[in-house]
């Protein structure tokens, strides 16, 4: 384990564009620590509601360094529509950051809309929510992640869960919707 | 705990406990880390208090961790001397947290209740940089708390604080009640 890291730290500085990524040898801790940090928000902050807008904000933050994370990692370059995006975070980016391939389907007529079904989260591997928190969205943090990552190469989009196996659904079901296409704001004078 | 809140919702509590076979990407946990330490910080005023809450959040993990690892790699039996447990959390915690045993485990010259764990790069401080102004912030405070925490419910109370020194050095401080024990069971 200890050769791949520091493996990968020079990758890190040196762009190499390679599709290794160190694993842990489990996602316990990686597991264990998000638990942690819903538990403290629960603790911080009043509400559910509240809890459910922090995790996507953190999420946001995340996201916006993630998609820089995997565009050096990765040799896939600019995708030429939406359906391609969805195939690219499902296949390549959910596989190489949490080990998981979540399926595509449900696509809208206008092709501007899609569903990702996870069979499993390792957020939440072993959680079970508590009574008096019905509209804890868990695993929320996703949702900002997409739409970070997405915002910085010019897609604003909006993501949501469908469906969730923590509050009872069958599945867990991330639906995401392309809003427009971001136009690339260059200071005056700039190219 | 929660299980009474929750009136068996699901069916949790009969999954087997083995390893997850997903396998999460360090950046992924690195990137996690990294907001966890910045939504402490903003809630926090000084370097203290910042170590602090990181080490609020690893006791957190480390009572969870405790009862899987003592399960899975120890079949349940429990610790009852000091030196094994500083050695299962050496080897097993170690890796079952980072794929690899902790660098070094030390006692103190001067003082038997003092010993150290040496790591010289730990995994969380991988991708954070520390500016000049707190330069005396150690992230892995947060291993620190897992490592307290795995200590106390394992019925050896004691405190344990990260030092920069030769890389990250864990100083765990026993309680006296613990060497005392500890002693007698020897002295058998």
């Amino acid at each position: 384990m200890w050769p791949r890291l520091l493996r990968h730290s020079a990758a890190q500085f040196g762009r190499g564009p390679t599709h290794e990524m160190p694993h842990f040898p489990n996602s316990e801790l990686f597991t264990l620590t998000y638990g942690a940090l819903v538990t403290q928000l629960c603790k911080d902050y009043e509400n559910d509601e509240e809890v459910n807008k922090q995790l996507d904000k953190m999420g946001y933050n995340i996201g916006v360094r993630l998609i820089e994370d995997f565009l050096a990692r990765s040799t896939i370059g600019r995708c030429q529509d939406f359906r391609e995006t969805a195939d690219v975070i499902a296949k390549v980016a959910f596989k190489m950051y949490l080990g998981i391939t979540p399926s595509v389907t449900n696509w809208s007529p206008a092709g501007d809309e899609f569903s990702l079904i996870l069979e499993n989260n390792p957020l939440a591997d072993f959680v079970e929510l508590p009574d008096n928190h019905n509209t804890l969205i868990y695993s929320n943090l996703l949702c900002g992640v997409l739409r970070g990552a997405l915002e910085m190469v010019q897609m604003a989009v909006d993501v949501k869960f469908a469906q969730d196996t923590l509050r009872g659904d069958n599945v867990t079901e991330i639906r995401m919707k392309f809003i427009k296409r971001i136009e690339e704001n260059l200071p005056a004078g700039e190219e | 705990m929660e299980a009474r809140f929750t009136k068996g919702k699901s069916a949790i509590l009969e999954r087997p406990l083995s390893r997850p076979k997903t396998e999460v990407s360090v950046s992924a946990f690195a990137l996690l880390f990294s907001e966890v330490v910045q939504y402490c910080q903003g809630r926090v005023y000084s370097v203290t208090e910042l170590q602090a809450r990181l080490a609020e959040l690893g006791k957190r993990v480390g009572a969870s961790l405790l009862d899987v690892l003592v399960l899975r790699e120890k079949n349940g039996k429990r610790e009852t001397k000091v030196l094994n447990i500083l050695l299962f959390i050496k080897v097993s915690v170690w890796r079952a947290l980072f794929g690899k045993e902790a660098d070094k485990l030390e006692q103190a010259n001067d003082d038997d209740k003092t010993y150290y764990i040496i790591e010289k790069e730990p995994l969380v401080n991988t991708f954070i940089s520390v500016p000049k102004e707190t330069s005396s912030l150690n992230c892995a405070a947060f291993i620190g708390g897992i490592v307290e925490a795995i200590l106390t419910h394992s019925g050896f109370p004691a405190k344990v604080t990260v030092h920069w020194h030769k890389g990250t050095t864990l100083m765990i401080k026993f309680d006296d009640a613990v060497i005392a024990r500890d002693k007698t069971l020897e002295g058998r």
